[in-house]
């Protein structure tokens, strides 16, 4: 396997609110090749884009990273100083964001929403070089060099979400975050949207997180999947295997009940019950007292990520010697 | 969803400091007669008639006016009518932007266009002349149409966004839901709808009454309210009018507008109080 | 295009409208009522007495149609009447000279206000956290609880008469005209400064007040993190991205606005006998001066009216939605 470009050891990140500190991510570890792409599943609430944020350092206000480390090229981006990080963000890591729609500037065209980012990484770049690679990243996501000086307002929610993913690659990254880039838009765009990304990345081997809900969608495109529950990876391995032989009973459950292509985010997943407060997270296994399975040991004590099988972990005890 | 709010509220500084201010007001209107040490119009006592201009001296506290009347009694009353001007018009403004809020939002079409269109106009037309110039035509001089003036001109802003946050929940899962039901459209107004605006209702009624306890203040300054009410309004007119100013007599012209402003101050508080509470891009994210 | 045409319309509009209703509220007045001020205003010119009673539409030998008909004529050929107070002058004369005062005075500390309030509100909004923005929040949110008039008379009194740095009032000094030159403006802009300051301080909190709720908004949208992920320098994310979309809906709010802070301006004229519009609309008032009181409303609001319509074409150059009609 090639080198790690990206691990994560031990991350703790959330949000300080009234009522105390909410871990949205907790304790979580894992790490990225070069050039692959790891998928992240969860339901709606559990850290998703917290993680996404936490890796950027996006984390704002009351949005903090309380422990762990973000090694990124060998680096530690946790604790890096504000310019390091101003000047390696983007450059090398960048990110698409949940709603296209909402990550454009309603009142700049595209064009200099795409030669803004140019200018402020590659100093004294001329503004006539900087729209002629604008243009080649349009034309690399398919919009029309013509939609160059549109508004945002101007665009379909598609090609807004292009114009991310161009806005992405522009400055040619190592890593782009993907968090829900297809959520809001319909199946068929979402379709070429995803067939693109995939193009894209063997084209120019960039490795990719991508976060969503639709798991169908991330076993077609993932090399490796982690599935997250609240705030925590509770199963982690080839999205091929974990499709054909799920192991966590949260993972079969979302497995059983595939998302309708078009559903409501909340009916998603056919387990009965709703993810936990995560201000007050239950004692023991997180999925405790929705878990079909649940054991007396199971509310003792969060079960850890162990191996249960080559290059697959699973938090659960019912593969750590644990009884039926 | 009301519970909620209120708690919040409470616990809310701004709001807190807020209702404590206007409490103390309440309290003075209410015990008037026990804090104050003479009547409003009275000019005399045992000891003989009430100097007129008088400065401040240990009986009273804040001189006399030209007329002989204690200030500080008239202070202490004023904020009586003051008041009551004050909240009766926010009330008066908050349900009329309210019922028209609702109608305009929920029950849309042609209503909505001709109640829209009225709004628009209401809003450019610039208030405090308008209500200079209808007050001044007004021949009975009193409360009751200072009141009445203040409520016709002051509705549309509050009507206006309260129509569109109607709008939006009327858009809502909920409300569809009830719709589909069949339930009656004055219960989903005021069961589904009105519980989830009502942060913006109580704002409506928070700049309103400042805006009234303001723009009573300025007619009574000018002379279009009752110049003989007790108000601190009429009391900036007295002592306006009769130079207090180039007496020197800060007692005079000072306090009343102290009061006013900080009467004002107290509803602005709970003003922004609602505005930090129900705006959910301030807390979120 | 179609947003200016239909703004122009409604700006036309929106003026006749209030030429109505300048028609229509002293036609609202009982007969009798109109009768008695008539008659108490005695020793009246017969040629004031027409204007009045045009006022009050009393000419009964007219039906109402006509009496409107004649009254958008003599407006059209700028005749609004005889002003009572001020006869035989034509209300029109009068109010040409009170006019630039207030334009003038009004303009320069209403444009000073929106700058600075502006300023601060996005400088309070950047900083929010900060101890000092709170306080200025506080102190603007007590200014503003307070009547300009009130505000005025504190000045005056503090500035102008416990310490005789500014005059009292009015707007240069009578021994100066127009003459003198330099020493005429300099004597203007002297007397303007404590009332321009009462304007200034008193309607910058609404302002402020304004666009920093809005900046707070703006900021919380995905584009800033968008735009601070990206690298950008901290001026283009908070002038480009954050004010820019900040100030729009706040040029919006102009309309309210603007006519409340019209509003508290003529009445500090009043407080510093300064001689422009709100002045002159006190001592009509006091005068009873009916023609020139209904003058004074519709001019006032005509030019409120304006200033929005200049306030919407503003927005259509800076809001590419709306200038497609998207919005
Ligand atoms: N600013 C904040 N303050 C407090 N809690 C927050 C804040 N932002 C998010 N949260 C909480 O953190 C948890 C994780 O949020 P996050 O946005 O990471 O979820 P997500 O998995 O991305 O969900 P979705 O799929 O809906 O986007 C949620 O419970 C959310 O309520
Ligand atoms: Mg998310």
């Amino acid at each position: 396997m090639a080198e790690n470009i990206l691990e994560i050891k031990h991350l703790v990140a959330g949000y300080e609110t009234r009522l105390g500190s909410l871990l949205a991510v907790d304790d979580l570890s894992f790490s990225l090749a070069k050039g692959e792409f790891i998928g992240i599943a969860g339901e709606s609430g559990c850290g998703k884009s917290t993680l996404a944020y936490a890796i950027m350092s996006l984390l704002e206000d009351n949005g903090m990273i309380f422990s762990g480390e973000i090694n990124f090229k060998g680096k530690n981006l946790v604790g890096l100083k504000k310019a390091d990080l101003k000047k390696m963000r983007w450059d090398q890591m960048s990110m698409v964001f949940q709603s296209a729609m909402n990550a454009l500037n309603p009142v700049l065209k595209i064009s200099d929403q795409l030669v803004d980012v140019m200018q402020a990484h590659q100093k004294g770049i001329s503004v006539k070089k900087a729209r002629q690679k604008a243009a080649e990243m349009l034309e690399l996501v398919d919009i029309p060099v013509d939609r160059l000086d549109a508004y945002p307002h101007q665009l379909s929610g598609g090609m807004k979400q292009r114009v991310m993913i161009a806005m992405a690659m522009i400055l040619n990254p190592d890593l782009i975050i993907m968090d829900e880039p297809t959520t809001a838009l319909d199946v068929v765009v979402q379709r070429n949207i995803i067939k693109k990304i995939e193009e894209l990345r063997i084209k120019f081997d960039f490795s990719v997180i991508f976060i969503t809900h639709d798991l169908s969608l991330l076993v077609e495109i993932s090399d490796r999947l982690a599935i997250m529950y609240a705030g925590k990876i509770i199963e982690f391995g080839q999205a091929q295997r974990i499709y054909e032989q799920p192991e966590h009973p949260y993972t079969k459950g979302l497995m059983n009940s595939f998302p309708p292509l078009l559903g409501d985010l909340e009916e998603f997943g056919g387990i009965p019950g709703k993810p936990p407060d995560l201000l007050k997270p239950p004692a023991g296994c997180r999925f405790y007292p929705r878990c079909e399975k649940r054991m007396d040991i199971c509310h003792q004590k969060m079960p850890d990520l162990i191996n249960t099988g080559q290059e697959r972990q699973t938090a659960c005890y019912l593969y750590q010697g644990g009884h039926k | 969803m009301i519970k909620d709010m209120l708690k919040l509220f409470i616990e809310n500084k701004k709001a807190m400091l807020g209702l404590i201010i206007l409490s103390m007001f309440i309290i003075v209107a209410v015990f008037a007669p026990l804090i104050a040490p003479f009547e409003p119009k009275q000019r005399e006592d045992a000891a003989g008639e009430f100097p007129l201009r008088s400065e401040p001296t240990s009986k009273h506290l804040l001189g006399t006016t030209h007329a002989g009347y204690d200030i500080l009694s008239r202070l202490i009353y004023g904020t009586r009518l003051t008041l009551l001007v004050g909240m009766v018009t926010g009330i008066i403004t908050t349900f009329v932007a309210l019922a028209l809020g609702l109608i305009s939002g929920y029950f849309k079409g042609r209503v909505d266009d001709v109640i829209s269109f009225v709004n628009s106009i209401f809003l450019v037309i610039p208030s405090l002349p308008l209500i200079i110039v209808v007050a001044s035509y007004i021949t009975i001089k009193g409360v009751l149409p200072i009141i009445l003036v203040l409520s016709l001109t002051g509705w549309a802003w509050g009507a206006r966004v309260i129509r569109s946050q109607v709008l939006s929940v009327s858009e809502r899962e909920f409300v569809k839901v009830a719709e589909v039901l069949g339930e009656n459209p004055f219960i989903i107004v005021f069961r589904e709808i009105l519980p989830n605006i009502i942060s913006l209702v109580m704002a409506t009624f928070f700049t309103s009454t400042l805006a009234a306890i303001i723009g009573e203040a300025t007619l009574e300054f000018i002379g279009l309210g009752n110049v003989s009410a007790v108000t601190w309004g009429t009391m900036l007119y007295w002592a306006q009018n009769n130079a207090a100013l180039l007496y020197n007599a800060w007692w005079w012209f000072l306090p009343p507008g102290l009061f006013i402003g900080l009467l004002g101050t107290s509803f602005a508080l709970m003003n922004f109080a609602i505005d930090e509470i129900s705006n959910p891009k301030i807390r979120k994210r | 295009m179609r947003y200016f045409l239909r703004r122009t319309m409604w700006l036309i509009f929106a003026i006749f409208v209030a030429l109505t209703i300048n028609f229509i509220l002293p036609r609202l007045m009982p007969g009798d009522p109109a009768m008695i001020i008539i008659n108490q205003l005695d020793g009246l010119q017969p040629q004031a007495i027409d204007s009045i009673r045009a006022a009050f539409g009393l000419e009964t030998d007219k039906s109402i149609f006509v009496q409107y008909w004649d009254y958008l004529v003599n407006i059209s050929q700028g005749d609004l009447g005889v002003s009572i107070s001020h006869y035989p002058a034509k209300v029109w004369d009068v109010l040409a000279k009170a006019l630039p005062w207030t334009i003038g005075l009004m303009g320069i500390a209403t444009v000073l206000s929106f700058i600075f309030g502006t300023m601060l509100g996005i400088a309070i909004a950047w900083k929010r956290k900060s101890k000092v923005s709170d306080a200025i929040l506080g102190l603007f949110l007590f200014i503003r609880s307070f009547p300009y008039f009130w505000f005025g008379l504190i000045l005056v009194y503090f500035f102008a008469f416990k310490n005789p740095w500014f005059p009292l009032g009015g707007a240069h000094s009578i021994s100066v005209t127009t003459a003198d030159g330099w020493a005429y403006i300099k004597s203007i802009i002297y007397h303007g400064l404590l009332p321009g300051a009462v304007i200034t301080i008193s309607s910058l909190g609404y302002w402020m007040l304004t666009i920093r709720n809005n900046m707070i908004n703006v900021l919380a949208e995905d584009y800033i993190t968008v735009a601070k992920a990206k690298g950008l320098s901290i001026n283009r994310i908070k002038n480009t991205y954050a004010a820019r979309n900040a100030i729009l809906p706040s040029i919006s709010g102009f309309a309210m606005a603007f006519g409340f802070v019209i509003g508290g301006s003529l009445v500090t004229e009043m407080v510093f006998s300064y001689p422009g519009v709100g002045f002159m609309l006190f001592q009509a008032v006091q005068q009873q001066d009916y023609p020139l009181l209904q003058a004074i409303f519709l001019f006032i609001t005509v030019g409120v009216l304006i200033s929005n319509f200049i306030a919407d074409i503003l927005i259509m150059l800076l809001d590419p939605r709306i200038r497609d009609g998207a919005k």
